[in-house]
C-alpha cells in the first residue's frame, strides 16, 4: 500500500532580484489516511507555502506531491481548507457563506443545506445561520470558515494556522471542538501553525520545519490519549513533549519558540 | 414620534436649505431691484411653470428619458468593457488604456460628429451622453473587480471552481461597491451629456429649451428650465442611492440600523451557546 499523501523530494524556489529564495528544499513526507499531522514552525519557515502546494494552488519547482496515488496537478478533488483569515463574505449570511462550497462543488442543494445547519449546529452557531458575518465574533467567524471547509465532506483538510489570529481562551476552544469532529470523521488533516502546545495537543505526529534551509528537521510521533482534554495539557507526558520540541529549535537557533 | 422626526432629519435639513436658497434668491432681487430680463424673482419664475405646465413636463421627460436610456447603455457598455478588461491583459493594455487617454478629451468637442453621423436625434444626443457617462463606470468597475482579495480566490481554486463562478459569486458582488459609486458620479453626468446634445442639436428637451429662451431674451423661462434640471439631477442620484441601499444592504456605509439592532441580542445568545457547549 502507497502512502495516502506522498511529499517526496519536494522544492520550491521562488526567483528574486537578489537571487534565488529557497521556500521549500527537498521536503519528504508521508501521511497515512485519517492521521492528525501538525507541520510545525517559525514564521517564514515555508510551512504555509508547503501547505498551498498540497493543495496545488501552488507548483513546486521540483519533486512531487501523490494524493491518494494520483501525481498532484491543480486542486485535488476531495480538498477542504481553512485558511488564516476566515475569508467570509459579507453580502452572504452565514448560511449562505457556508454554502458557498456546494455552490462551487456543484452538490445537490437541499443535501448540502441539511449537512450546513448540521454542521453549523455542531460548532454552536445555531441562531446565527442568517446573521452576516460582521455581527460574529471572531472565533464564531472562524467556526463558520471551518464548517464552509467541511460542508463538501472532504477527505483530506488543510488548515493553515486556522487559530492564530484569535485570543488564547477561544483558540483552546477551537483546538477541542476541532478534535471533536476530527474523532468523529477521522478525515486526514494537515495543520500549520506555530503554537508547539497546539501542535502537541491535537496532533498524531508534528512536523517539525526549520528556517533557511527550509525543511523537515523532526517528525515526532505524539502518543497521547485522545480524546485529550485541557487538563492533557498538565500532564507530564504533555509537558516532555514541549520540552523536547522547545529544546529542539534552541538548537537549531530558533528560540522563537513559545 | 421622535423617531419620525429622527428619520426625516435629512430630509428637513435639506428642505431648509432650499428654502433659504430660494429666500435669498428673491431678497436680493428684491433689494437690488433687478430687471426681470436679467434675474426673474422667485414668484415670477413659479408664475412661468404654472402658466406652461405641459410644455415644461414634456420637456423634461424628454431630458429625462434621453439622460436614462444613455446612462443604462453606458452602464451596460462599462460592464462589458470591464469584464474584458479584466478577463484579459490584451485588452487591458490597449482598451483600458484607450479609455483612459478617450476621457482627457472634452466630449462636447464630440458632439457635433455625432450629430453629423447619426442626424439630431435622441441618439446623438445618447451618443454624447454615453460618451462622457462610460468612464466612472469602467474605471469603478475595473476597480472594484481587481481590488479582490487573493487569498478568497485562493479559497475558491481550492474548491476546483471555474473562472466564470469565481467570477460571478466573488468578484462581481465585490465590485458592487464601486461600480455603484461609478454609478452615482455618472448619473450626474449623463444629465450634462443631454443637455450638452440639446444645445448642439434637436428641438426637444430642456437644453434646446434654455437656448431657444435665450434667443428671445426669455430669462424667465431658462430660469424655469435651470430648476428642473436641478430637480431632475436630485431626482436621478436619489434613485440611484436607492438601488445602493437595496443592492448592497450589507456594506459598511449601509450596514448602521441592522448592526445596532442585532448587537444587544448577541452577547447573551454568544453566551449561552458557550455554556451548552461544555
Amino acid at each position: 500500500m502507497s502512502t495516502y499523501l506522498d511529499i517526496s523530494d519536494f522544492t520550491k524556489v521562488y526567483p528574486s532580484p537578489r537571487g534565488d529564495v529557497h521556500a521549500l528544499e527537498s521536503v519528504n513526507l508521508g501521511i497515512e489516511e485519517g492521521q492528525f499531522v501538525s507541520i510545525l514552525g517559525p514564521s517564514g519557515c515555508g510551512k504555509s507555502t508547503l501547505l498551498k502546494c498540497v493543495a496545488g494552488l501552488e507548483s513546486g519547482t521540483c519533486g512531487q506531491i501523490r494524493f491518494d496515488g494520483q501525481v498532484l496537478d491543480g486542486p485535488p478533488s476531495g480538498l477542504g481548507m481553512v485558511f488564516q483569515r476566515d475569508l467570509l463574505v459579507d453580502w452572504r449570511t452565514v448560511l449562505e457563506n457556508v454554502m458557498i462550497t456546494a455552490e462551487f462543488l456543484e452538490l445537490d442543494g437541499d443535501v448540502a443545506r441539511k449537512e450546513a445547519l448540521r454542521l453549523l449546529e455542531l460548532f454552536g452557531l445555531k441562531g446565527f445561520e442568517h446573521h452576516h458575518p460582521w455581527e460574529l465574533s471572531g472565533g464564531m467567524r472562524q467556526r463558520a470558515a471551518i464548517c464552509r471547509a467541511l460542508v463538501g465532506n472532504p477527505r483530506l483538510l488543510l488548515m493553515d494556522e486556522p487559530f492564530g489570529a484569535l485570543d488564547a481562551m477561544t483558540r483552546d476552544e477551537l483546538n477541542i471542538e476541532l478534535q471533536h469532529i476530527w474523532l468523529q470523521s477521522k478525515k486526514t488533516l494537515l495543520f500549520v501553525t506555530h503554537s508547539i502546545q497546539e501542535a502537541v495537543f491535537l496532533s498524531d505526529r508534528v512536523i517539525v520545519m526549520s528556517r533557511n534551509p527550509a525543511r523537515v528537521i523532526e517528525d515526532m510521533t505524539i502518543d497521547l490519549p485522545r480524546p485529550r482534554t485541557l487538563s492533557t495539557r498538565g500532564s507530564a507526558q504533555f509537558g516532555e513533549y514541549v520540552i523536547e520540541l522547545q529544546a529542539l529549535f534552541k538548537r537549531v537557533g530558533i528560540f522563537k519558540g513559545e | 414620534m421622535l423617531r419620525i422626526w429622527q428619520a426625516t432629519e435629512a430630509a428637513r435639513t435639506f428642505t431648509a436649505v432650499i428654502l433659504g436658497c430660494i429666500a435669498i434668491w428673491a431678497v436680493c432681487v428684491w433689494v437690488f431691484d433687478l430687471p426681470v430680463f436679467l434675474v426673474p424673482s422667485p414668484m415670477t419664475v413659479l408664475k412661468e411653470f404654472i402658466e406652461k405646465p405641459q410644455f415644461y413636463f414634456a420637456n423634461s421627460l424628454s431630458t429625462l428619458w434621453v439622460s436614462l436610456g444613455g446612462f443604462a447603455l453606458a452602464v451596460l457598455a462599462g460592464l462589458i468593457l470591464s469584464i474584458g478588461i479584466i478577463r484579459s491583459v490584451w485588452l487591458e493594455r490597449t482598451l483600458y488604456t484607450l479609455l483612459v487617454g478617450l476621457n482627457s478629451l472634452p466630449k462636447v468637442a464630440l458632439a457635433p460628429l455625432f450629430v453629423i453621423w447619426f442626424g439630431t436625434g435622441a441618439i446623438s444626443k445618447m451618443a454624447v451622453v454615453i460618451s462622457i457617462a462610460i468612464f466612472p463606470i469602467v474605471i469603478g468597475t475595473v476597480l472594484g473587480l481587481r481590488s479582490i482579495d487573493p487569498e478568497l480566490i485562493n479559497m475558491a481554486r481550492a474548491m476546483r471552481a471555474p473562472q466564470k463562478r469565481i467570477l460571478w459569486k466573488l468578484r462581481f458582488p465585490q465590485a458592487l461597491p464601486s461600480l455603484l459609486s461609478g454609478m452615482k458620479v455618472s448619473i450626474s453626468l449623463a444629465l450634462v451629456g443631454t443637455v450638452v446634445g440639446e444645445f448642439i442639436a434637436g428641438n426637444k428637451g430642456l437644453g434646446s429649451t434654455i437656448l431657444a429662451a435665450q434667443g428671445t431674451f426669455d430669462t424667465t423661462q431658462v430660469f424655469v428650465c435651470i430648476v428642473l434640471l436641478g430637480v431632475l439631477g436630485a431626482i436621478l442620484f436619489y434613485a440611484i442611492d436607492l438601488v445602493e441601499r437595496y443592492l448592497i444592504p450589507w456594506h459598511p456605509s449601509h450596514r448602521g440600523h441592522k448592526q445596532q439592532a442585532a448587537n444587544p441580542q448577541r452577547a447573551p445568545q454568544h453566551q449561552g451557546r458557550a455554556g451548552v457547549a461544555h
